[in-house]
């Protein structure tokens, strides 16, 4: 038996391209790709963790943009206040507080709208992780100290010990650390017994619970691990962009992450991965030849529904990993 | 308190709550019949609110706009229902979410490409851009009296239409039995497209109603949907009883939650504290009113009859 | 005599239809009750009522003693209740093993476990693989479970309710879609694990509940009308009454 399968081998060659080409081109003058690998980075994270409900718990969330948003702004408001002052207690720029806080409030967050969403099912359960994303929308544009609309310009990066943030090829280092663990947090999670019972219950959640498993309990401990993990996504997002933008955290946000889980291949380590990718190959491709991308890729995204074997839903319960 | 405030914040709900009925009851119909998600449903909102607009300067007169863009965005409604929703109708719920989700970006590019970037006033003639003066103090625009007008018409409408007539009734029984309505040889598809269409055009009527005040813009849709959704798990998915209540409650809820909560909280806390908290939770009211709701009675307010 | 499921005064009603009318039954430790009756009899409602799914408008199920009838339906396998499905409920994405050791793994402690594979956990497969020996489908243990028969799953459903080591086993139609060999071997296999369960089997199939039961009760309408020995029951009037319809 090889060391690893084939599928661990197309994954190994994907993650070590994903880890030199990008430093090479920045080094030969071309920092625009890397820009793109570290972007591509931390939306893989988010894709990585929103794969963990929907890939492998089968619990469709168009809400997990919030997530991303709020981890973003937990690294935006600090430095905010430690720019421009007020709220002392909150005023910082380390990195040791920005990125636990990130955490902190997504999985807080996580935990209480998770409570109420995962008591429903089905469209109901989608529109209810909608509800609630747009919810904390509404409320970031709501204060207007943190700029409303348009945003929170902080144009400052974390302070970490040993890294410093404001060398791209640094930044990127950290964001492709990040998920490279963030790949095998989850696979540890999935092939685990708790991931059992979360895969189990995507599969025939009646039958869990007459087994004796308290399947909303599973549901709701997966929901914020996922969450958090969206959240430290969002912590780097902010430290790349140094804008916060609250669109970051509207609904659509949260339609592309899922295209991402899906199209790449749901329930499998690498496929968020190669959904980022794709999803950021189309997106700079489109949009190098009109303005107007949105409307080839929302054709896109309808043929893809349209024409999937058995439909998403057939992408997302077709695949399993070897080994399984 | 100012009574007059009070009054003209309380219209101002039932006028919102009015258009968020109509957005909902499309909404609700086509779920609830249809078992079709349509994220796009706000899209039509939109693109009722742009044709009217054009047409508006197209025809110098709101009025007969309106008359014309209703059916036109009855015929996308057609359209969509044709060519998206119809190949999904037999798929999951995700594919429907998803689908629509990319027909979203469709439509808003188109109409980013068709009417510009900016969004687009819509000017009122004459008449329905004065006030009328309801008492001595107070004034209210008569193009806000319209509104409430137009939606509570609709509404009865709507209500006629599904207790009293042929096509309400088969509305009713293709909800209940699909195969069966079939079986007596009624067309289903043409039901699910006339109901498809019926729903489009109740929320572009809510776009050009809300067009002259907001402006036509490529947003609108997107915000309007969840809180359509909002209004729905609230009232009863499938249930129109619920969507009007809920939609007014809701209306109301928000509208006078903005205008009066800091100074409930004051009631509570330090000016200051009420100033700062009051827009952050008058901002997520609605939606902790639905967790609210969620909680203690998970079906809705009033969930049609199960069958 | 003591009982190890006791139902009393069970009452459930949809609408206007009463799917459970004062409902008694009760189920002695070690036997194997089965519960017999025409289509439509409310059968499905009693289980969902059994297992926690629906709550009934009133009446009492107490279960060794212990009133089960509010308790949440995740709780009640903790107590030692099993459960097989009428229409087969296995996890299909994945393999025959996987299945059973799922259900082993759901009896020992909570499962909050993130870092050990599931995989590895020699001892419970072994203990999967010997349950998949007693029903015959050790060799099958890798496949995935959509691979199967219809047969293989009715085994792989008993295996289930054996691996929950519980006290009571509710069998729903375990002889549902089965031709009349493997009829013959889901017999067989129901004998064999007799008498060390408690069973209560909803079934069909005549000849295997007059081949299988110790007491046979029948639900008419949501009701109990009889309930006694095979010979008994055989015998027994009303119940020719109700499933020939003489009136």
């Amino acid at each position: 038996m090889s060391f690893l399968t084939r599928r661990g081998w197309i994954s190994a060659v994907v993650m070590a391209l994903l880890a030199v080409l990008p430093p090479v081109f920045f080094l030969t003058g071309n920092a625009f790709y890397l820009d793109l690998a570290t972007r591509l980075s931390i939306l893989a994270i988010a894709a990585v963790s929103l794969n963990l409900i929907l890939g492998y718990g089968g619990l469709v969330s168009f809400g997990h943009a919030a997530f991303v948003g709020l981890g973003a702004y937990a690294v935006g408001i600090p430095a905010h206040h430690w720019l421009y002052g007020g709220l002392d207690f909150l005023a910082t720029t380390s990195g040791f507080v920005q990125v636990p806080l990130a955490v902190a409030v997504t999985a807080l967050f996580a935990l209480i709208t998770g409570a109420v969403c995962l008591r429903t099912k089905g469209v109901y359960f989608i529109m209810i992780t909608m509800a609630f994303a747009q919810m904390i929308y509404y409320l970031i544009v709501s204060i207007e100290e943190y700029g409303g609309d348009d945003g929170l310009v902080i144009d400052t990066r974390s302070e970490l010990p040993l890294i410093d943030l404001d060398n791209p090829l640094q930044l990127f280092g950290l964001a492709y650390v990040s998920l490279l663990v963030a790949m095998l947090l989850v696979r540890m999670i999935t092939r685990s017994r708790f991931g059992m019972v979360l895969q189990g219950a995507k599969g025939n959640e009646e039958r869990m619970v007459t087994l004796g498993f308290n399947i909303y309990a599973y549901r709701l401990t997966a929901y914020v691990i996922s969450g958090a993990m969206c959240g430290y996504a969002g912590a780097l997002l902010g430290n790349f962009t140094t804008f916060i933008s609250p669109e970051m955290m509207d609904w659509s946000r949260s339609g592309e992450l899922m295209f991402m889980v899906i199209l790449g291949g749901a329930a499998t380590t690498l496929g968020p991965v190669l959904g980022a990718i794709a999803f950021i190959v189309v997106e700079e491709i489109l949009s190098s030849f009109t303005i107007y991308w949105h409307l080839p890729f929302g054709l896109m995204l309808m043929g893809v529904v349209l024409f999937a074997r058995g439909g998403l839903m057939g992408l997302l319960r077709g695949r399993r990993e070897d080994g399984e | 308190m100012d009574l007059s405030l009070l009054i003209i914040q309380a219209l101002n709900g039932v006028q919102l709550g009015l258009l968020l009925f109509l957005v909902a009851s499309g909404l609700t119909l086509v779920f609830g019949i249809l078992d079709f998600v349509n994220l796009a449903h706000g899209s039509l909102y939109m693109l009722g609110a742009f044709i009217c607009a054009s047409l508006t300067f197209l025809f110098g007169n709101f009025l007969w706009a309106v008359l014309v863009a209703l059916p036109l965005t009855g015929g996308i409604g057609y359209l969509v229902e044709r060519f998206v929703a119809r190949p999904l109708y037999a798929r999951n719920h995700l594919d429907h979410v998803l689908g629509t989700f990319g027909l979203i970006l469709v439509l808003d590019t188109l109409a980013h490409l068709i009417w510009g970037p900016a969004g687009i006033a819509v000017p009122l003639p004459h008449w329905l851009d004065g006030q009328i003066a309801l008492t001595e103090t107070l004034v209210i625009p008569s193009f806000r009296l319209l509104i409430i007008g137009a939606g509570l018409t609709a509404a009865a409408g709507l209500f006629w239409l599904v207790n009293y007539t042929r096509l309400g009734m088969l509305i009713r029984a293709g909800a209940s039995n699909r195969t069966m309505v079939a079986a007596l040889g009624i067309d289903i598809q043409t039901l699910f497209a006339l109901v498809f269409a019926l729903g489009a055009m109740l929320a572009g009527l809510a776009g050009m109603l809300i067009a002259p005040i907001t402006e036509a813009s490529i947003g609108m849709g997107n915000s309007i949907i969840i809180t359509a959704f909002v209004v729905i798990i609230v009232g009863g998915i499938g249930s129109m009883k619920g969507a009007f209540i809920a939609a007014i409650l809701i209306g109301l809820i928000d509208t006078m939650g903005r205008s009066f909560l800091d100074d409930i909280f004051k009631l509570a806390m330090s000016p200051e504290a009420a100033e700062t908290s009051a827009p952050a939770v008058s901002a997520m009211l609605i939606y902790i009113i639905m967790a609210l709701v969620l909680a203690l009675r998970p079906q809705g307010l009033f969930p049609p009859r199960t069958r | 005599m003591n009982a190890v499921l006791d139902i009393s005064g069970l009452n459930k009603s949809f609408g206007g239809i009463k799917a459970t009318d004062d409902l008694n039954l009760s189920v002695r430790a070690g036997e194997l009750h089965a519960v017999i009756g025409p289509n439509g009899a409310g059968k499905t409602t009693l289980i969902s009522q059994l297992t926690g799914m629906q709550k009934p408008d009133s009446g009492r199920i107490r279960f060794k003693g212990r009133d089960i009838t509010a308790m949440a339906p995740y709780s009640r396998a903790h107590l030692g209740i099993a459960r097989s499905f009428q229409i087969t409920s296995l996890i299909l994405e994945m393999s025959v093993l996987d299945n059973i050791a799922l259900a082993l793994q759901a009896r020992e402690g909570h499962s909050f476990r993130f870092i050990r594979p599931a995989h590895a956990l020699t001892r419970l497969r072994a203990e999967a693989l010997a349950l998949l020996d007693r029903v015959g489908l050790a060799d099958k243990a890798d496949q995935p479970t959509v691979a199967l028969s219809h047969g293989e799953h009715r085994h792989m459903e008993i295996a289930i309710a054996l691996a929950s080591k519980a006290e009571l086993m509710l069998l729903d139609e375990p002889m549902a879609g089965l031709g009349i060999e493997e009829s013959a071997q889901m017999v067989e296999l129901l004998r064999a694990i007799k008498g060390r369960h408690t069973i209560l089997l909803i079934e069909h199939d005549m000849d295997a509940v007059f081949a299988l039961a110790d007491r046979i009760s029948v639900l008419v309408y949501g009701h109990i009308i009889a309930t006694g020995s095979p010979d008994e029951i055989r015998g027994n009037e009303a119940v020719q009454h109700a499933y020939l319809g003489e009136e």
